[in-house]
C-alpha cells in the first residue's frame, strides 16, 4: 500500500465505528481546547503587557535605586545601626526603601556608557486646568527616549525650554475640549503649592494626548522643563539636605548597546551599591510570573490530554481485535508487518489530529466570543486588549504536539495488530 | 495465449515439500501436526489434500502457502528454498504468485465488492487506475462486474465466494489455494463455485491446491492426497 492508500483505508477504518470515535476524539478536542485557550490567554496578555510597557517608553533608561542589603521587617526586626548618609523611607511592601541624594548621581554619572543620570522627583501637583473646572492630575516627569502611544498630536520634547506636557485621553473633555485635536498647541493651568502653603500656578503647552493604557492610566507626562519647574516651587526655600533626596534615578545610555553593554553598566552599578532594572527587566519579571501561572493552567489541558490518550489506545486495541480477521487477510496477501503497523498508527494519528483541529476551533470562537463580549463590559476599561490572542506557531504546535501524542498511544495497539500471525488471525472466529 | 501454452508445456514443479515437519509446542506437551511430508505439485496440476478435521491438511495447505514456516524440511517453490528467503521476498510471492480462497470468505462487508477484489493490487502498490480496471476485469470472469459497486455484505454466499475468486485471480496468480472454498455454501452453489476454479485450471494453467473433505471435489482433481494424523498415507492420480 501506498502512502495515500494507507492514509484513505485509516481514515475509513475510523469512520467505521463513528460513535466510538467520536467519543475519543471529544476528549482530544477538550485537552486541546484548554491547552489553546490557556496560551491563547496568556499571549494576549503578554501582548497586551508589552504594548503598554511600551508605552511607558525608552528602552535606553535604567531606574536606578539603593541596594538595601538588610533584611526584609517581614523576617523580624532589623537591628538598628547609625549611618547618618542614609535615610529610610517605606518601599510600601513591608521592606525599607534606601533614599538617594545628589552624591550617588555624581557616582551613577561616573559609570561608563551612562549619558545622564536625574533624581526621579515627585512632581505632585494640585490641580491641572483647561477653560473649565479644576481637576486632580498625577504628573510624571518624561525621561529617555518617548514611545508613549499618542492618539493625536507627539510625546512632550526635553529639549525645549518651553514648558509641555502631554495628557491621557480621559482629560481632553474634562479640560473643555471637545475634540484631542482642538486641544493640542492650547495652554492649561497647573496649580502647585509651595512650601508656605501658597498656591502658585504654571501654564504648559499641550503637545499630544496620549491612549488610555493600563499601567500609566491617567498619568500625564511633563517635560525637563516643566517637571524642573514645578519641583522649583515645591521646594522653595527648603534646605538643600531635605530635598535633594530621593526614592529613584533615571540613568540614560545610548540606544545602540549591546545586552552585554548593558549587562556590564548593571555590574558596574551593583558593585557601587545600586541596583538597576532596564523597563525589559521589570516587563520580564511581570511575564515571568504569567508564564508560571500559565504552565499551572496547562496541566490542566495535559491532564484532559493524558485521559484522552487512554481512550486512543482503548479505542484501537477494540479496534485491533475487531479486525483480526481483516488484518490476518492482509497479511496473507502479503502486505508487510511495517505497514499494518503504519495502518494502525495513522488511524491513532488521524484521531488527534481531528481532534486537535475541532478543539483549536472551537478554542478560537470562544476567544471570539470572550474578546468580542469582554471589549463591551468586563474589559472596557483596558482598551487593546485581546484576551484571548492566537499566534499560528502556538496553534500548529498544540496540533502537532497532541498528534505525537496519538502517535505514541496508537503505537502498542499498533504493535498488537503487526505482529498478528495470519493463521492464527484467519482461524479467528 | 502463448502464456497458457508455455504453462501447459512446462511441467516444472512450482510448490514442492521436502521432510517438511511441524511441531507445535515444545517437550512433553509437543505435537507434531505434520510429519516428513514429501510432495513435489507440477504447474498446472490440480491437486486435492483430503483428511479428516485435525489431520494436518490446513497446516500444510499454511506451509505450501508460505502462511507459516516448517519446524524442519523445507518448502520450495520453482526449485527455490524458501528457508532461504527473506520475509519481504516471501510477502511478495505470497502477493504476486499467489491467490487465495478461503472457506469464510474474509470479505470487508461494508466495502465494495471492487475495493475488496483490487486489495492484492492495493498491497502491490499497484496505481488506481490500473487496479480498477484490473478489478473489473476479474469480476468479469467471475461474472460479478454488475455488483462491483455493491457492497460485500449485500451479496450472497455464493457470489462473496465468487468475489473471492476475483480477488485470487487478480494478480494473475501461478498458483491458487483453496481453504474448503464450498464449505459455506449449499450444493448448488458450491457446484457453481467449484467449477469457475476448475474453469481456470483448464483453461488459464492456474496450479489449483485445493483442501477438502468433499471427495466429489477431489475426484475432479489430477491428484489426490490424503493426510492422517500428520502423514501423507495415501496419494493417487486420477486419470
Amino acid at each position: 500500500m501506498n502512502f495515500i492508500d494507507i492514509l484513505q483505508t485509516a481514515s475509513s477504518n475510523m469512520l467505521r465505528s463513528k460513535v466510538r470515535t467520536l467519543l475519543t476524539i471529544i476528549a482530544i478536542v477538550i485537552g486541546a481546547m484548554t491547552i489553546t485557550l490557556t496560551n491563547g490567554i496568556g499571549t494576549g496578555i503578554k501582548t497586551y503587557l508589552n504594548q503598554q510597557i511600551g508605552n511607558l517608553g525608552a528602552s535606553n533608561v535604567l531606574i536606578v535605586t539603593l541596594t538595601n542589603k538588610s533584611t526584609s521587617p517581614a523576617n523580624g526586626p532589623v537591628k538598628y545601626t547609625y549611618n547618618p548618609n542614609v535615610r529610610v523611607s517605606s518601599g510600601g511592601l513591608g521592606k525599607e526603601q534606601l533614599l538617594m541624594n545628589l552624591n550617588d548621581i555624581a557616582k551613577i554619572k561616573s559609570i561608563h556608557n551612562i549619558t545622564s543620570a536625574v533624581p526621579s522627583h515627585s512632581l505632585s501637583p494640585d490641580y491641572i486646568k483647561g477653560t473649565g473646572d479644576k481637576y486632580q492630575l498625577t504628573l510624571e516627569q518624561q525621561f529617555g527616549s518617548t514611545t508613549a502611544d499618542m492618539v493625536v498630536g507627539r510625546g512632550v520634547n526635553n529639549n525645549s525650554t518651553k514648558n509641555q506636557i502631554s495628557i491621557p485621553e480621559s482629560y481632553v473633555s474634562v479640560l473643555g475640549y471637545s475634540s484631542n485635536h482642538s486641544i493640542i498647541g492650547k495652554t492649561v493651568t497647573i496649580g502647585v503649592t509651595n512650601p508656605r502653603s501658597v498656591q502658585l500656578t504654571v501654564t504648559a503647552t499641550v503637545t499630544g494626548v496620549q491612549q488610555k493604557n493600563l499601567i500609566g492610566q491617567a498619568t500625564a507626562y511633563a517635560n525637563t522643563t516643566l517637571g524642573n519647574h514645578i519641583y522649583s516651587i515645591r521646594n522653595a526655600g527648603i534646605p538643600k539636605s531635605l530635598t535633594n533626596t530621593f526614592l529613584a534615578a533615571y540613568a540614560t545610555f545610548p540606544n545602540n548597546l549591546t545586552t552585554a553593554q548593558i549587562n556590564k553598566i548593571k555590574n558596574k552599578l551593583t558593585s557601587k551599591g545600586f541596583t538597576g532594572m532596564t523597563i525589559k527587566d521589570e516587563e520580564s519579571t511581570i511575564f515571568s510570573v504569567i508564564s508560571a501561572i500559565i504552565v499551572v493552567f496547562d496541566l490542566f489541558g495535559i491532564i484532559a490530554l493524558l485521559a484522552a490518550s487512554f481512550g486512543i489506545i482503548n479505542t484501537l486495541f477494540m479496534s485491533v481485535q475487531e479486525r483480526t480477521k481483516e488484518i490476518g487477510l492482509m497479511k496473507a496477501l502479503g502486505m508487510s508487518p511495517r505497514r499494518i503497523f503504519a495502518l494502525f498508527s495513522i488511524e491513532a494519528i488521524l484521531i488527534g489530529f481531528w481532534g486537535s483541529i475541532l478543539g483549536v476551533v472551537f478554542a478560537f470562537l470562544i476567544g471570539n466570543i470572550v474578546n468580542t463580549i469582554g471589549r463591551h463590559s468586563f474589559l472596557k476599561d483596558f482598551p487593546g486588549l485581546s484576551l484571548l490572542t492566537f499566534p499560528l506557531n502556538t496553534v500548529f504546535s498544540v496540533i502537532i504536539g497532541i498528534m505525537i501524542i496519538a502517535f505514541l498511544a496508537g503505537a502498542l495497539p499498533a504493535l498488537r495488530a503487526s505482529r498478528k500471525d495470519p493463521i492464527e488471525a484467519l482461524r479467528y472466529e | 495465449m502463448i502464456d497458457i501454452m508455455v504453462k501447459l508445456i512446462d511441467k516444472s514443479q512450482v510448490v514442492g515439500a521436502e521432510h517438511v515437519t511441524k511441531i507445535y509446542g515444545k517437550g512433553e506437551v509437543a505435537f507434531t501436526a505434520l510429519d516428513d511430508i514429501n510432495i513435489s505439485i507440477m504447474s498446472g496440476e490440480s491437486v486435492a489434500i483430503l483428511g479428516k478435521s485435525g489431520s494436518g491438511k490446513s497446516t500444510l495447505m499454511h506451509m505450501l502457502a508460505l502462511l507459516d514456516k516448517p519446524t524442519k524440511g523445507t518448502v520450495l517453490v520453482n526449485d527455490k528454498d524458501t528457508s532461504k528467503m527473506s520475509n519481504r521476498q516471501i510477502e511478495s510471492l505470497r502477493n504476486k504468485s499467489y491467490g487465495f480462497v478461503f472457506q469464510q470468505f474474509f470479505l470487508n462487508g461494508n466495502d465494495t465488492v471492487l475495493n475488496n477484489v483490487i486489495l492484492p493490487l492495493k498491497i502491490a502498490k499497484i496505481g488506481r487506475r490500473e487496479r480498477n480496471l484490473r478489478g473489473i476485469k476479474s469480476l468479469e470472469a467471475v461474472e460479478l462486474v454488475d455488483k462491483a459497486k455493491t457492497k460485500a455484505v449485500n451479496l450472497s454466499g455464493g457470489q462473496k465466494q465468487r468475489a473471492c475468486i476475483a480477488r485470487a485471480l487478480i494478480n494473475n496468480p501461478s498458483v491458487i489455494f483453496a481453504d474448503e472454498p464450498t464449505g459455506n455454501l449449499d450444493s448448488h452453489t458450491g457446484k457453481i463455485v467449484e467449477d469457475l476454479l476448475f474453469e481456470l485450471n483448464k483453461k488459464h494453467g492456474i496450479t489449483l491446491i485445493i483442501v477438502t473433505h468433499d471427495e466429489d471435489i477431489a475426484a475432479r482433481c489430477n491428484r489426490q492426497m490424503h493426510i492422517l494424523d500428520g502423514k501423507l498415507i495415501d496419494s493417487k492420480e486420477n486419470i
